[in-house]
């Protein structure tokens, strides 16, 4: 065993020490640290399978079998995303799809949450920007009884007007909580800034004050006959069950859902970029400002969406990303910075952000622009790019790991139309990427002239340091990013 | 349980790192088919000379691998002056040992498609790493580098700048937070200052900011010692090989000081205490506190279940009552936190605009005084019993979630694979323990009731004496 003082001895005399089962004592007089030791091969990615059927009134269905641990996860997906909103009603999807569980067939408000509870089930009603669901994750045991309420939910909605008069309340609650939370102000007012009063990208999801004091029972039960139809929706099974029972169960309950003239989605103008312009959100007295930076980025059907991804796990989609080392473990300006690039069927935005000491909030923007710049200017290198694609494609099989990781990644391959067997060749397309693909899209999608920096914090001490930066002029803002007067 | 964590785990792909997501603790786990039959994770264990313990347990579904370390310290082994160290000493562990240059710990990891993070609670800190089932060397190299050879290399700029995250850690969890002083000031008035959860495991801002290298030094080495910390594998691994890396890199760590954890006597409170807090929120919150039982006392399930059938939930009394019918309250939550030396149950209530904190709290007392006179339905019971099976079977989905179960087992019960009792605790409570300890640790007991008004607006705070 002397020889395994030797380092370049080192991994052979483990691999013999392993294969042979030698006593404890004796391998670890020959334990030398002074490397990491070498990993064998990474295991293959298994991707479980999903089979396709498609019921007679047009509603897909994809079953995607997980027999470890008996629970089933269904997502239903349905084109009444908050796109749909009426221009003088923003907010009308998300309070649409949460009041679907607000009554619905025979059974009451209180009835549904308590059979939910009752069955040990997860019941979700939501709507995303492209998208509204309704959601179940059930122990199999229950799967029947969960499925009959879930029918009810997604197509008998009754929308009492008492429901509707208190989830209104409750609604117009919430948005007076915002004022609260600069966290959730920031990306409003960062969102309509960016994308301006004419693109729904730009309008806040729940709406504001005065849309919320409009909802009534008419525009909700309208928005639902006209976007809730099985044409172009999606229906997903990921769990303990097979195509066949899935297929006879979904069919029983959701076959005869009719059909709709389902107007087609908006595809309004991409919103023009201005100069780059710092906006101030006060929030007096606040510990800490928080910071979101950029502007418009791409759809999801990108061919360059490879490309983005490794360039955003090196410049804030991971821990050891250039904003999180910067901002954080350099400077401790921050517990975490992070960006990304929000990839839909329009050109979602691209961002980098951060909460970050006030006292240090210019000394952040600083930073958050040196490193914005820098990606742009420079080319990344090969060992740094290497990382990234190894962190994106060897993280892989754990994504797979529970029904609903496995419902989420086959989601958005549904949301965004891709092919199911999108990820046998997806390992090999971000393999593929190279430095100079990194620094092609960095100076492609990223465009330090045109941010739009949105700063949520406490005004009096923040707005001189901000100034001084000379990165752009300074505008007031209020919570929904309008122009204050 | 409050806890702290080292990061927000890093979102792959294009989702956006979420702020100040922790470990999901409640995770339960078993492999194979489940159903009718026992809740089961099989696992080896052994223990090293050193004192260290490992327990592995295989799961071949996905293959990955987990390896979930618990040292068992936390904010509770803290001393007044040094508040939110155990937390603090947390991040220093990933900045890097004598063989592993600082920044090489997460480098190395990413490279590998391996993710790690690490929590502290009042109780003990874990660290864990999960990644393909390649990467178990890679991660027993780190793990065991930072437990044996962590002090040649803490200087005090690391100190300082993980004392800045963590500083900025409390101002995004708490400072900056609608209602994030309530939790620290329901506390200085729950315990007395002597005991240790009398303060959050974030600690304050001036005990962050005292705390010295020498601290850093000598909590490692009473508490980072081999003898003083559990480590469970989970994963798509071979026991055997599991042992032999495990021998491998931390056989020569050497064992540490025999040291006695002082325990506190039990605290009760005599009288029920008010108090306001002005905040820079919309609307006031009543927060209740009362003291209860440590985790796994016998009556630890029932208040578990008497916290979900009072405000767990839309099928919850206290949901229906005040947010549903009367509309009074915008949402009200309440659950009972167990933890090692005592437990507390705590139940909190939001007004909606134009209501007062006292119209809330006198219907939270009916409601308690109802449970407390005529107990549960038998179907409410029931009903609570499903969720809690359903979390159950939840938590046997992921290696993480088994594995940190397997390590809270063995610290807190005494055995690892302690899943079948554990749920077996929540189908025998019955309606009328559910009544008795209603009775028992809140209708007949003082409590900590604390307002969290909007600035100016103290009038809108629970007064003294509200009661059905």
């Amino acid at each position: 065993m002397k020889a395994a003082t030797m380092n370049a001895a080192r991994t052979l005399v483990a691999a013999a020490a392993v294969s042979l089962g030698l006593p404890a004592g004796l391998v670890s007089q020959a334990v030398v640290r002074t490397r990491p030791p070498t990993l064998g091969a990474p295991p293959a990615l298994v991707v479980p399978r999903a089979r396709v059927a498609r019921l007679p009134n047009g509603l897909q269905l994809v079953v995607v079998e997980m027999h470890k641990v008996p629970v089933v996860d269904i997502t239903l997906l349905v084109h009444a995303g908050s796109v749909r909103d009426p221009n003088d009603l923003p907010g009308l999807a998300t309070f649409t799809a949460g009041m679907l569980d607000q009554g619905a067939g025979r059974r009451s408000a209180p009835d549904i949450a308590d059979e939910t509870a009752f069955l040990g089930a997860q019941l979700s009603t939501r709507a995303a920007a492209e998208w509204a669901s309704v959601s179940l994750h059930v122990p199999k045991r229950q799967l029947t009884r969960a499925l009959d309420l879930m029918a009810d939910v997604a197509l008998r909605p009754t929308f009492p007007d008492s429901e509707i008069a208190r989830q209104r309340s409750q609604r117009r609650a919430g948005i007076l909580q915002l004022r609260d939370r600069p966290t959730a102000q920031a990306p409003i007012a960062f969102n309509a800034i960016v994308y301006g009063a004419l693109h729904p990208y730009g309008w806040p999801a729940d709406g504001n004050d005065a849309a919320a004091a409009a909802l009534d029972r008419e525009r909700v039960a309208q928005f639902y006959t006209t976007y809730y139809r099985p044409n172009g929706a999606r229906m997903l099974v990921v769990g303990d069950i097979t195509l066949a029972e899935a297929r006879r169960l979904i069919t029983a309950r959701f076959g005869a859902w009719r059909r709709g003239d389902m107007p087609p989605l908006p595809t309004p103008e991409p919103p023009r970029s201005g100069p780059r312009t710092i906006y101030l959100v006060d929030k007096p007295d606040a510990a800490q400002s928080v910071i979101r930076i950029g502007h418009l980025g791409v759809a999801r059907n990108t061919p360059d969406y490879q490309a983005l991804q490794v360039l955003n796990t090196i410049l804030g989609g991971s821990f050891t990303s250039r904003l999180n080392q910067n901002l954080r473990e350099t400077h401790g300006y921050t517990y975490g910075a992070n960006s990304a690039f929000v990839a839909r069927r329009l050109a979602g935005p691209f961002f980098a952000a951060a909460s970050v000491q006030t006292a240090k909030t210019d000394s952040s923007l600083i930073e958050f622009m040196r490193e914005l710049r820098k990606i742009r200017d420079s080319i990344v290198p090969g060992e740094e790019v290497a990382k990234a694609r190894s962190y994106i494609t060897l993280g892989l099989p754990g994504e797979f790991e529970t029904t609903s990781g496995t419902a989420a990644r086959f989601s958005e391959l549904l949301e965004n139309d891709l092919p199911l067997d999108y990820y046998r060749s997806y390992i090999a397309r971000i393999r593929a990427v190279t430095p100079a693909d990194v620094r092609r899209v960095a100076r492609r999608y990223i465009q330090p002239d045109h941010f739009a920096i949105v700063v949520v914090g406490d005004r009096n001490q923040i707005e001189a340091g901000l100034r001084a930066l000379n990165e752009g002029p300074i505008s007031i803002r209020d919570l929904w990013g309008q122009e204050m007067r | 349980m409050s806890t702290a964590t080292r990061a927000a785990p890093a979102a792959r792909l294009y989702r956006r790192t979420a702020l100040a997501v922790g470990l999901a603790l409640l995770a339960f786990a078993a492999p194979g088919r489940l159903g009718a039959q026992a809740l089961h994770v099989p696992y080896t264990t052994f223990t090293l000379p050193n004192g260290l313990k490992v327990i592995v347990h295989q799961d071949r579904s996905v293959p990955i691998v987990v390896v979930n370390t618990w040292f068992h310290v936390g904010s509770g082994d803290e001393h007044v002056g040094r508040t939110g160290f155990a937390h603090l000493f947390e991040h220093i562990m990933f900045m890097g040992s004598q063989h592993v240059p600082t920044g090489e710990f997460d480098r190395q990891l990413e490279a590998a498609g391996a993710d790690n993070n690490g929590s502290t609670t009042e109780d003990r800190t874990n660290y864990y790493e999960q990644g393909p089932v390649n990467a178990l060397a890679l991660m027993l190299w780190l793990d065991s580098d930072r437990m044996g050879f962590l002090l040649p290399e803490i200087t005090a700029p690391k100190v300082d700048l993980q004392r800045g995250v963590v500083q900025n850690e409390r101002r995004q969890r708490v400072d900056n937070q609608p209602y994030g002083l309530a939790e620290e000031n329901i506390l200085k008035r729950l315990y007395p200052e002597s005991h240790p959860y009398n303060w959050p495991v974030i600690g304050s801002m001036t005990d962050l900011q005292a705390a010295t290298i020498d601290d850093v030094r000598n909590f490692f080495r009473t508490y980072y010692a081999p003898n003083n910390a559990t480590i469970a594998i989970a994963g798509d691994i071979r026991p055997a090989d599991a042992r032999r890396l495990v021998e491998r890199w931390f056989g020569d760590i050497p064992r540490g000081p025999a040291f006695t954890r002082n325990t506190p006597p039990a605290v009760r409170l005599d009288h029920t205490s008010y108090q306001t807090l002005e905040d820079h929120v919309q609307l006031p919150r009543v927060y209740n506190a009362w003291h209860t039982v440590r985790v796994f006392h016998q009556d630890d399930a029932p208040l578990q279940v008497l916290a979900s059938i009072l405000a767990g939930g839309r099928s919850s009394r206290l949901y229906k009552r005040l947010v549903y019918r009367l509309e009074l309250a915008t949402q009200v939550v309440a659950y009972h936190d167990a933890l090692r030396m005592d437990g507390s149950f705590r139940l909190f209530a939001t007004a909606k605009p134009g209501h007062t904190l006292s119209e809330l709290q006198r219907v939270i007392d009916e409601e308690i005084r109802s449970l407390a006179d005529s107990g549960p339905t038998a179907r409410e019971v029931q009903r609570v019993q499903n969720q809690t099976e359903a979390q159950f079977l939840d938590n046997m989905e992921t290696d993480l979630g088994k594995a940190d179960q397997l390590n809270n087992y063995d610290y807190f019960a005494g055995t690892p694979d302690y899943f079948q009792q554990d749920l077996e605790r929540y189908r025998r409570v019955t309606r009328a323990d559910v009544q008795r300890v209603a009775r028992q640790y809140l209708a007949q007991s003082s409590r900590v009731v604390l307002s969290v008004v909007p600035q100016g607006k103290t009038e809108q705070a629970v007064t003294e004496g509200v009661r059905p």
